[in-house]
């Protein structure tokens, strides 16, 4: 995984909790979690644990905060 | 035009909508209509037809021919039954020795002035004129030759002053002043149905004539927009389809729906064996309710234009030619690549985009390949870049994904709320609907960068244009909001009733800080407090108010932002459920709102069910036999970045030019040409076709049975009228390529596949071939609560329970201008023109726009030294394009604008890839340029045709 993928996944993840982030802390949280549980793709949250599992540099706090909640993907069994 | 094959019966005038009913006597049988019907109308309730000419049930009465004169007991004269009312009790006589020496005299006038010509007339059986001298019994013209309009010379050779040549200037139809009877219908039709008053009576008395504008316009350089009312409307063969010149009169017609726009027009294709002659508006379509515009109308001959490829085809690399072959070599070649990549890639490095342009059932069958027979989640639809976040945010707010109104409730409407959409030129026959209510003294207010012509055009002002900052729609809408609840404007009742009353006092706010004001965003906006405060107040307490919005909301990073932005406000103002209200998005494509329906979303089923939800996969598995995956799969831009990645290799791409139609063109070109193997399916090669492996010839709406579902919900029939050029209807070529992938798929009928759907989606239960022949078109949800399916929505409740405020902040997109970039690029459609314009670029359209051109400001031209007309060089951070320059006021300085019409012109080049944060829609609406003057095409330009003529080189048949 190119280090500019992983960009585009950390200005997305960002972009998303910067809607999330004038909620209330918890609901913030939990509407990031639900949404890149909800529509991003395995791969893709392969790749954003790959960043967050390095130290979530360059993620926002409360992307951070919600990745305890977003499922990590099993790995893929074609 | 008349009628002549399905007896559409014309009643001469609209009807009346009172409530009170009033009982009449005409010819001595009783009969009761509503207050304020015509006696024509009564008449023709009872089956009598009273001669007429200058009336039509698409236009008020005019009372001009003087035909259709009737005798009332204890009245004095002869009144026109077409405006004169029905009264109680009155006693009305159509037929009797005065009534018929009348309307001999007043017919023997008329043809006393019309060249006798009907043999070989165009209108020949399809002419009102002929039929009324035929109905009152004309037999002789006793008036001897004299000053005329019809004849080229007088008998001694000398020029006719009166006469008038044909003007054939519009491709599409044309005008014959000698056969004019001067009724008035194509002036009033232009007026009253499209509301573009092009047409105009210029003279008086003998001297009247019908003209195009100013006596030295044509139909082409006048205002004219070519919609085919004045064409509908004419009783003789003045206004005619040149289709019909050409080829004769139709014997046979079918209904079907209109492949443009999401307006989704009802339409008679009129046909001479399988010959398409024209397509007329139908009366009864509930969408369109007679109208028409130039595309629906008149812009159907792309579907037999040489381009059209016929043969399937297959290619090893991209950069071979293309190899025609048989139909089954096409699909073992296809499904041995397919199964290829699968084996070795996994069942995720494939996937399927369905198309908004095909029909309900080809959609549903192309997810259900990628879901079923692929088994991965790995589809999506263009919709993902127009409207997707129209799905996300009114899901989140109302529970629905979709509009929440019909058509028909503009008529009830007070104040329109446009934004971001510009519906004469993307939508324009509900445009003309809209402009019919303005007329009638409705207020509209314009959010738009942009000057659209409904700020200001004939007969219609926009009370309110905030002319904001391309990109600040969120601080808008939220400025709006700001007002509204700080003056004390919201609809408390209908709050505290219909949506949660805690999320509302958080939003409250939320909104109340000063810095949501208008006067603290004006700076930010570029829109003047005062104004902005004025619109709030209007949309708050001007009466029904309803929100129409398109595509200048939702491609934006914030685009679902604003679209719940949008929703609060009509929550807040209690304007939900109730005819002239509501919130409206219009959508771009013919079956936008099917494809989404359908399950084309990488994490939903068919009914907007998320893959993740056991039992909804439960249903779908016990009926297809197959597990599901229970993760969402990718969208396009994540199916694009994989590709790069390399993890995905193979797409069955159905009617759609993700090349084309994409941000960032390059990006878009570097992940196909990643793919291993790229389908693509449709009538051309397009230019995603360019990085194409296999291409399957589809089949225009003319050739397949299906249905379409318009913005309003609506399921429109679309039927054949003719058999497939290629062979195939669409669904049964991806039936074909699912059945050589292994399934075991036996649709014989699109209604199989309706009833497959019907059985799977709870708002679509109550539907099927049977139940739309029944009612004509049915808007969902249709089930058992609602079998005639549902016109307006949330009327009791939201569909989610509450409706649900949701807080919008304003984030700026990090599209920012500066030194190297100053200026904001927007785009747009205009109404010639279709999306990238695959189809209406090879119609006679060309005429109105034959190229995309840059709207730029003076002083930002004469900043630049930019001449109108003159070639310019547009660059963004992506990439550059040339293309030439129209200097207008209609954007401000600071912003650009153009259309993305033309492959050469390629606006996408100059497109980021910025998305919408929901839903990765792409922010099309803003990007950063610099414009200066250039020569000619860029060097991209010129390698990117050079690639594509070589990619479309297709082997000569040995």
């Amino acid at each position: 995984m190119s280090a500019d993928a992983h960009e585009k996944l950390i200005y997305m993840a960002n972009q998303i909790s910067k809607f999330f982030e004038s909620k209330p802390e918890a609901e913030g949280v939990a509407g990031i979690a639900a949404h890149i549980n909800d529509f991003w793709e395995p791969r893709m949250r392969r790749h954003f644990f790959e960043v967050v599992d390095a130290g979530g540099a360059g993620l926002r706090p409360l992307v951070l905060a919600a990745s305890a909640k977003i499922k990590r993907p099993v790995p893929e069994t074609a | 035009m008349k009628d002549f094959i399905i007896p559409d019966r014309d009643f001469g005038t609209p009807a009346a909508k009172s409530k009170a009913m009033v009982t009449l006597t005409i010819d001595g049988f009783d009969v009761t209509v509503p207050e304020g019907t015509s006696i024509m109308r009564a008449a023709a309730e009872l089956g009598i037809s009273v001669p007429k000419l200058c009336a039509t049930d698409s236009l008020d009465a005019f009372g001009s021919c003087r035909l259709c004169l009737v005798e009332i007991e204890g009245r004095n004269g002869t009144p026109a039954s077409c405006t004169t009312p029905v009264a109680p009790g009155i006693k009305v006589h159509t037929q009797n020795a005065k009534l018929k020496q009348l309307r001999r005299g007043v017919m023997e006038l008329y043809i006393s002035d019309h060249p006798l010509d009907c043999l070989t007339c165009a209108a020949n059986g399809d002419c009102e004129l002929q039929d009324m001298a035929g109905a009152v019994g004309l037999r002789d013209v006793r008036y001897e030759k004299g000053e005329n309009h019809f004849e080229v010379r007088n008998t001694s050779g000398e020029k006719n002053p009166n006469w008038l040549p044909k003007d054939e200037s519009n491709p599409y139809f044309a005008y014959d002043p000698a056969k004019c009877i001067v009724c008035s219908r194509c002036v009033r039709a232009c007026e009253e149905i499209q509301g573009t008053f092009a047409l105009t009576i210029e003279g008086r008395g003998f001297d009247s004539r019908v003209s195009f504008g100013a006596k030295t316009d044509t139909a082409l350089t006048s205002d004219c927009v070519s919609c085919g009312a004045c064409v509908q409307a004419c009783p003789t063969g003045t206004l005619q389809e040149k289709s019909v010149i050409d080829i004769g009169t139709p014997d046979r017609s079918v209904i079907t729906t209109c492949a443009y726009c999401g307006v989704g027009c009802s339409f008679k294709a009129e046909m001479r064996g399988d010959e398409l002659v024209r397509m007329t508006p139908y009366k009864h379509g509930k969408a369109n309710r007679g109208h028409s515009c130039v595309k629906g109308r008149f812009a159907y001959g792309y579907a037999s234009h040489k381009d059209r490829i016929l043969s399937p085809m297959i290619r090893d690399s991209i950069n071979d030619p293309w190899k025609e072959v048989s139909w089954p070599e096409a699909m073992e070649f296809a499904s041995n690549r397919m199964k290829g990549i699968i084996a070795k890639h996994g069942r995720q490095s494939v996937g399927v985009i369905t198309s908004s342009r095909c029909t309900n059932e080809e959609a549903y069958l192309v997810q259900k390949l990628t879901r079923a027979v692929f088994q991965n989640n790995n589809t999506d639809t263009c919709a993902r870049v127009c409207h997707s976040p129209t799905g996300y945010g009114l899901g989140q707010t109302f529970g629905t994904s979709a509009g929440t109104q019909d058509f028909d409730s503009v008529e009830q409407t007070d104040v329109v709320i446009l934004i971001g959409a510009n519906p004469t030129d993307g939508h324009p026959v509900f445009a003309s609907r809209l402009k019919k209510r303005l007329r009638q003294g409705a207020k509209l207010i314009v959010i738009d960068p942009r000057r659209i012509d409904l700020v200001d055009t004939a007969h219609i002002k926009a009370a309110h244009h905030l002319p904001l900052t391309p990109g600040t729609n969120v601080a808008v809408v939220t400025a709006i909001a700001h007002v509204i609840v700080t003056e004390g404007l919201f609809d408390e009742a209908f709050i505290r009733d219909r949506c949660d009353w805690d999320e509302f006092q958080d939003y409250a706010e939320f909104v109340s800080d000063p810095r949501h004001s208008p006067e603290a965003t004006q700076f930010l906006t570029g829109v003047k407090a005062d104004e902005l405060r004025a619109a709030a107040r209007l949309y708050a307490k001007g009466g029904n108010g309803a929100i129409y919005y398109g595509l200048g909301v939702t491609e934006h990073s914030q685009g679902s932002t604003t679209v719940i932005g949008i929703a609060n406000l009509a929550m807040l103002t209690g304007n939900i459920g109730r005819p002239g209200v509501g919130v409206n998005p219009l959508r771009g494509q013919n079956n936008v709102q099917g494809s989404c329906d359908m399950g084309s979303f990488p994490h939903e089923l068919p009914g907007y069910r998320h893959v993740k939800n056991d039992q909804v996969r439960e249903v779908f598995e016990s009926l297809w036999g197959v597990k599901i995956d229970n993760e969402p799969g990718l969208r396009i831009p994540n199916m694009l970045d994989a590709a790069v990645e390399g993890t995905f290799k193979g797409l069955y791409c159905q009617g759609e030019d993700i090349l084309q139609s994409d941000p960032d063109t390059k990006h878009v070109a570097a992940g196909l040409a990643a793919m291993d193997c790229v389908i693509v399916h449709d009538l051309f090669l397009n230019e995603t076709a360019n990085y194409a492996h296999v291409f399957f010839p589809g089949s225009s709406f003319l050739e397949k049975d299906g249905t379409f579902t318009n913005a309003e919900r609506r399921i429109n029939r679309v039927r054949k009228v003719m058999a497939p050029r290629q062979g195939y209807a669409d669904w049964e070529v991806t039936q074909l390529f699912a059945q050589a992938m292994g399934a075991d798929w036996h649709y014989t009928h699109p209604s199989q596949i309706m009833d497959e759907i019907a059985m799977l989606t709870p708002s679509f239960a109550g539907v099927s071939y049977e139940r739309l022949e029944e009612l004509g078109s049915v808007q969902w949800p249709c089930n058992e609560k609602a079998p005639e399916g549902t016109p307006l929505m949330h009327i009791d409740g939201f569909v989610r329970g509450k409706g649900k405020f949701i807080v919008t902040e304003y984030v700026a997109t990090d599209e920012k201008t500066g030194p190297r970039f100053p200026l904001l690029l927007t785009t747009g459609r205009i109404l010639s023109q279709y999306n990238v314009g695959a189809q209406t670029r090879r119609t006679e359209n060309v005429v109105w726009h034959a190229e995309d051109v840059l709207e730029i400001h003076p002083h930002d031209a004469e900043l630049r030294g930019v001449r109108d007309g003159q070639f310019v060089k547009l660059s963004s951070r992506s990439g550059e394009t040339s293309l030439r320059a129209k200097i207008t006021d209609r954007v401000s300085p600071g912003v650009v604008y153009t259309t993305f019409h033309h492959p050469t012109t390629q606006a996408n080049v100059i497109t980021t890839d910025f998305s919408d944060w929901a839903t990765n829609c792409p922010e099309y609406k803003v990007t950063a340029v610099q414009v200066s003057p250039s020569n000619g095409p860029t060097e991209w330009q010129e390698e990117y045709a050079a690639q594509a003529e070589a990619s479309r080189r297709i082997l000569a048949a040995e």
